[in-house]
């Protein structure tokens, strides 16, 4: 029981709002505006966590983003979120809080005998010790490991909560506010630049709470009220709370997310940002370095600066009898400012001569005892601090030297000096600089359009912070065009004392062990072995350890660190120099990123106007691309198999129609049209007579296969243009870019209508007198209208375009409207289609009817084959040139060895698998190399038999070999003979007819 | 990355799409001249520093604009229009350039 709520003090709780939360089963209760933390602390709970790997008792270490020990896992069920930062999390009223990494409980964790081996479990240890006795071993012990060591675990359940997407434009993006932000914000938004200032914590105002000064008359707390009630009403400025920006990208974009308090159910859970900045200013501060000693991660030790935090924000004593270790008079500020509030200071202990006099004076007559010359070598107590152990220091030669004595406390407060926040700088800069003044490294040169202001640039003292800020602000407005106002302001009485005596560790030779990144149990000990392993580089020591690729991304270890190296090494810190930092500083949850695009908004979903018919006539519908498409009509009891077999031979003996509205399809007009698609396809489109179609192949430069469809000459200066579904923003993309670059003479139209008409398909020996029925003005006989002719007509009031084509070989037609009128269209053809049992089949029956006539669609023109290989030489003109003819010629696509289409009939009455390899061996375990594959497939009625189409190695010269269908995954392995690609009517008659 | 559509103004890139390098000289559609194919469809630098790149304003006005960037600071130098538009800028008071 160290921690406890004082009497007074706490600017940012309401007293008179008490909340109860849960933690592990426990009621703890707070007060509204306290952090899990502050109440978890006031309640007296001092273990709150276990440590990540050797399961070591953890407590709140700090007040802040920097935290990282005391991580929890908050929320129940769908909405249960681990590794939640109890500094950073607000307490609400029901919130059910539990600890991490433990079992069965926070204070008897069996893990924790994982201590016990740690002298075999340094860095490095499992990489090393599982790699054998066989191969892929680590396989094997790999999940075991990982279940020993860990955080906590996220639900599997779907996430019922809702996040959005936000941008920020703004002329001027200040990061951080506090004093420095706060007073960049406020020149920049006097001038009437638009301006956002963001802020990770609750509220603004930094770490000007550790601060005793006044400003322009205020204290620090009410000059940062008045502060930000003057940025409230500036029309200009955005203030977002809650909001931690995790990365600064090219073009000044930089990400955050903003965490919207609980309570409000309308509210996202979180939003994530994206702002765009004509200028950042980033004034992301310092945050306070710990000293590195045996036992440093026992419950009781705690940050000074957090420590007087907890007072200030939230009424909250660390504990009651208080050990402070410093080593710069900035912490003998705090410590006074502790010891005014009425917190028993025991002791401070500084490895210094002498401390800053004043706070000397204030400390000395409330009873603390000044070790000075003197450092802490250990802390002791294992679940809770019981005694901090000192020893002289002999800070020339860097070494504990006497003996050792122990000081009764409950609390170990340490405060190593400041370590600027430079992350956001060296992601958008060069790396950053090692500065005396601080013993840590500040920004580098910018490379994006960004200036640093306040103590992330060394400047830790209250007044040059917003003195820095100020001028900084009014800088780069100024630079924006605009009129900044003057400014001033009058600190008093402010803490102006900077001195320091660098000190990172305190090395022991005791059993104790010293950690520097706490939230990966990082040992000094392990800093030493990357070192003598030969990982001293600090991106090398960095993955050996995996020191500072925690979740708080190693704020409180990265300088220790690189101290304890340099120190080995012999070298200036700043010669060892830092890691890149890159995004994210702050975790990023999936849900933000996500933002709406989950379920069914994933995409955008593309239906016909025949949809909603399709769905109520119990289709089963399939994604093509983002189109929804029907599959089949099941009937009951039928299988798909079933109702596909229906449908193909419905088509084939009486009539069918099916929704082709997907289909891509461009208006080509001008002047230049047809000398256009002579150059985009392979074959000519010029001598196409007006009223005619054709079938159209277009290749990719590299002489590839790229799309087919037809294309209708509607009059001399005006085609419509077919695509294949999947291609058709690929094909407009193409002919634009034919356009833009190699022909920009040529007077050529593109518009895409693929969604301003909507399109049916009507095959089989009965399509003729259907259509007579419901469509005038057109005459069907095959003279007035023959195969590939193309007509307008009426379907009552409506205009049609008919055109008549085949893909299933029936005689067949495909009549398209405005989208509007597709379901008219639809429902006509069915009700008068009744005599002849016109029957709506989907892609699966489409896909049989096309396999049995060898009709090749992207399964086989997958990007990898030439017209050579798919049979299509008869469409590649020899007379003109096109797109892609001289790479299509070349000798590689064109070699009689490369894998070209075949048809495949099953010999075991089985269905052939697509994607099937095909082989020569009949015994699954000896099937020999693969000669090729099988590319699509179907039960055809017409054969009676499972057929397929495959692409195979000299396929047209091996008709009528018998080959074998390897499908190892599925446990497959089927004779086949090889064929012709074309199963049904090869002369075409029917659909000639 | 945010790109200077001449006709739409400043742009982020999401609304792009990229068409690759534009410094590759295609060859016309009737040059048989495989070699030379062979060069613009596989050959490719990775330059460092100044570079030219196609980008089709697919979510915007459908323009193929030639964009001017450093790959090693991703630095965006400005954009045209392709082909016969190349001159055109949206709110510039011109005699409007492009197909006659």
């Amino acid at each position: 029981m160290a921690g406890y709520r004082l009497a007074g003090g706490g600017g940012r709780v309401d007293r008179s709002k008490v909340l109860r939360f849960r933690f592990d089963g426990e009621t703890i209760t707070g007060f509204a505006g306290d952090t899990i933390a502050s109440a978890l602390l006031a309640s007296g709970r001092l273990m709150v966590a276990r440590s990540f790997k050797y399961h070591r008792p953890r407590g709140v270490f700090s007040a802040g983003s920097e935290e990282p020990n005391a991580l929890v896992t908050i929320g129940e069920a769908a909405r249960t979120t681990p590794n939640v930062q109890t500094t950073m999390a607000e307490a609400s009223e029901g919130l059910v809080v539990r600890s991490q990494n433990a079992w069965p409980s926070l204070n008897n964790d069996f893990g924790a005998l994982t201590g016990l081996l740690s002298p075999f479990l340094a860095a490095g240890f499992y990489y090393k010790t599982f790699i054998g006795p066989f191969r892929g071993a680590w396989m094997l012990y790999e999940p075991i490991i990982r279940r020993a060591a860990g955080m906590g675990a996220a639900t599997r359940e779907p996430d019922p909560d809702r996040y959005e997407h936000a941008h920020g434009f703004c002329d001027v993006l200040v990061v951080g506010g506090g004093p420095a932000g706060l007073a960049a914000a406020l020149a920049a938004g006097r001038s009437g630049a638009r301006v956002i200032l963001v802020d990770e914590n609750a509220e603004f105002g930094g770490a000007s709470v550790l601060d005793t000064a006044t400003i322009d008359g205020s204290d620090t707390a009410g000059w940062v009220r008045s502060a930000v009630a003057e940025l409230a009403v500036l029309q200009n400025v955005r203030l977002l709370r809650r909001t931690a920006v995790y990365g600064y990208y090219d073009g000044n974009v930089l990400a955050g997310t903003e965490r919207l308090p609980a309570g409000d159910a309308a509210a996202p859970r979180e939003r994530h940002w994206r702002f765009q900045a004509r200028q950042v200013i980033l004034a992301t501060g310092a945050m306070e370095r710990p000293i590195v000693f045996a036992g440093n991660d026992t419950p009781g030790v705690m940050l000074l600066g957090a420590a007087l935090a907890y007072v200030r924000h939230y009424g909250v004593a660390a504990g009651r009898a208080v050990t402070v270790f410093a080593n710069n008079d900035a912490a003998w500020h705090q410590a006074a400012a502790l010891a005014e509030t009425g917190i028993t200071i025991k002791a401070i202990i500084d490895p210094r001569d002498a401390g800053p006099e004043d706070s000397a004076k204030t400390l000395r007559a409330a009873g603390t005892v000044f070790y000075t010359g003197h450092v802490v070598t250990a802390a002791e107590g294992g679940k809770a601090v019981s005694g901090v152990v000192i020893a002289q220091f002999d800070s020339t030669a860097g070494n504990v030297s006497g003996g050792a004595t122990t000081i009764d406390s409950d609390s170990l407060l340490v405060s190593g000096g400041w370590t600027p926040n430079v992350n956001l700088a060296s992601q958008a800069g060069e790396p950053p600089v090692f500065d005396s003044g601080t013993g840590a490294f500040i920004p580098g040169t910018p490379r994006e359009a960004w200036a640093a202001a306040g103590a992330m640039t060394g400047k830790l003292a209250l007044q040059s912070a917003i003195e820095s800020g100020f001028e900084v602000g009014v800088e780069t407005v100024k630079s924006l065009g605009f009129n900044a106002l003057p400014t001033t302001f009058t600190v008093e009485n402010p803490n102006q004392e900077v001195g320091f005596l660098p000190l990172y560790e305190i090395p022991s030779n005791g059993p104790g062990k010293a950690f520097v990144d706490m939230q990966h149990d990082v040992k000094a000990s392990d800093v030493r072995l990357a070192r003598r392993e030969g990982f001293s580089a600090p991106e090398h020591l960095k993955r050996y350890t995996t020191l500072g690729m925690a979740a708080d991304q190693g704020r409180t270890s990265n300088v220790n660190a690189l101290a304890i190296m340099a120190a080995e090494e012999g070298r200036p810190i700043a010669e060892v120099g830092t890691t890149r930092f890159r995004p994210p500083y702050s975790p990023v949850t999936f849900g933000a990123i996500v933002g709406r695009a989950t379920g069914k908004h994933f995409q955008p979903v593309r239906r016909t106007p025949m949809h909603d018919w399709h769905e109520k006539a119990g289709a089963d519908m399939i994604n093509v691309g983002q189109w929804q498409r029907p599959r089949v009509y099941r009937r009951p009891g039928e299988s798909v198999e079933d109702a596909y077999i229906r449908e193909a031979r419905a088509v084939r003996n009486s009539v069918g129609i099916t929704d082709v509205s997907t289909l891509g399809k461009i208006d080509v007009q001008g002047p230049d049209a047809a000398t256009f698609l002579d150059r985009v396809y392979t074959n000519t489109f010029s001598t196409l007579p007006v009223g005619k179609a054709r079938y159209g192949l277009m290749l990719r430069d590299d002489g590839f296969l790229y799309d087919d469809g037809t294309t209708w000459r509607l009059t001399e200066t005006r085609y419509l243009m077919t695509t294949t579904t999947g291609n058709a923003a690929g094909v407009m993309a193409l002919l634009e870019f034919g356009l833009a670059v190699d022909w920009p003479d040529l007077k050529v139209a593109l518009t895409s209508l693929t969604e301003q008409w909507a399109g049916v398909a009507i095959a089989g020996p009965q399509a003729r007198a259907l259509l007579t029925k419901v469509i005038t003005d057109i005459d069907f006989s095959d003279k007035a209208l023959p195969f590939m002719g193309v007509r307008t007509g009426r379907l009552g009031d409506v205009d049609v375009l008919v055109s008549r084509l085949s893909f299933s070989g029936e005689l067949a037609y495909e009549v398209y409207c405005g989208a509007d009128f597709g379901l008219v269209l639809w429902t006509t053809l069915l009700e008068a289609g009744e005599e002849f049992d016109c029957t709506p089949y989907g892609l699966e029956a489409l896909g049989t009817l096309r396999i049995e006539k060898g009709h090749v669609i992207h399964d086989e023109m997958d990007g990898r084959t030439g017209v050579h290989d798919l049979g299509l030489e008869k469409m590649f003109s020899k007379k003109k040139d096109f797109v892609g003819k001289p790479m299509a010629l070349r000798a590689a696509l064109t070699d009689p060895g490369r894998k070209r289409l075949v048809g495949l009939k099953s010999l075991d009455g089985k269905p052939i698998r697509a994607g099937a390899q095909l082989v020569t061996g009949s015994d699954p375990n000896l099937p020999g190399g693969s000669q090729g594959q099988v590319t699509s497939m179907g039960y055809s009625p017409a054969v009676e038999a499972y057929i397929a189409l495959a692409l195979l190695e000299r396929g047209p010269e091996r008709h009528g070999e018998t080959l074998y269908a390897a499908d190892p995954v599925r446990g497959l392995h089927g004779p086949v003979k090889v064929c012709a690609p074309c199963f049904y009517d090869p002369d075409g008659s029917r659909m000639h007819g | 990355m945010l790109i200077p559509c001449p006709v739409c103004g400043l742009r982020d890139s999401g609304e792009f799409t990229t068409g690759g390098d534009a410094s590759i000289v295609r060859p016309a559609f009737d040059d048989g001249d495989e070699a030379a194919w062979a060069a613009a469809v596989y050959d490719r630098s990775n330059p460092l520093g100044a570079h030219e790149e196609y980008w089709h304003h697919v979510h915007g006005c459908r323009h193929w604009l030639i964009v001017a960037r450093d790959t090693q600071t991703h630095a965006v130098f400005g954009a045209r229009l392709a082909g016969a538009w190349a001159g055109y800028q949206s709110g510039a008071p011109s005699d409007k350039p492009g197909p006659d």
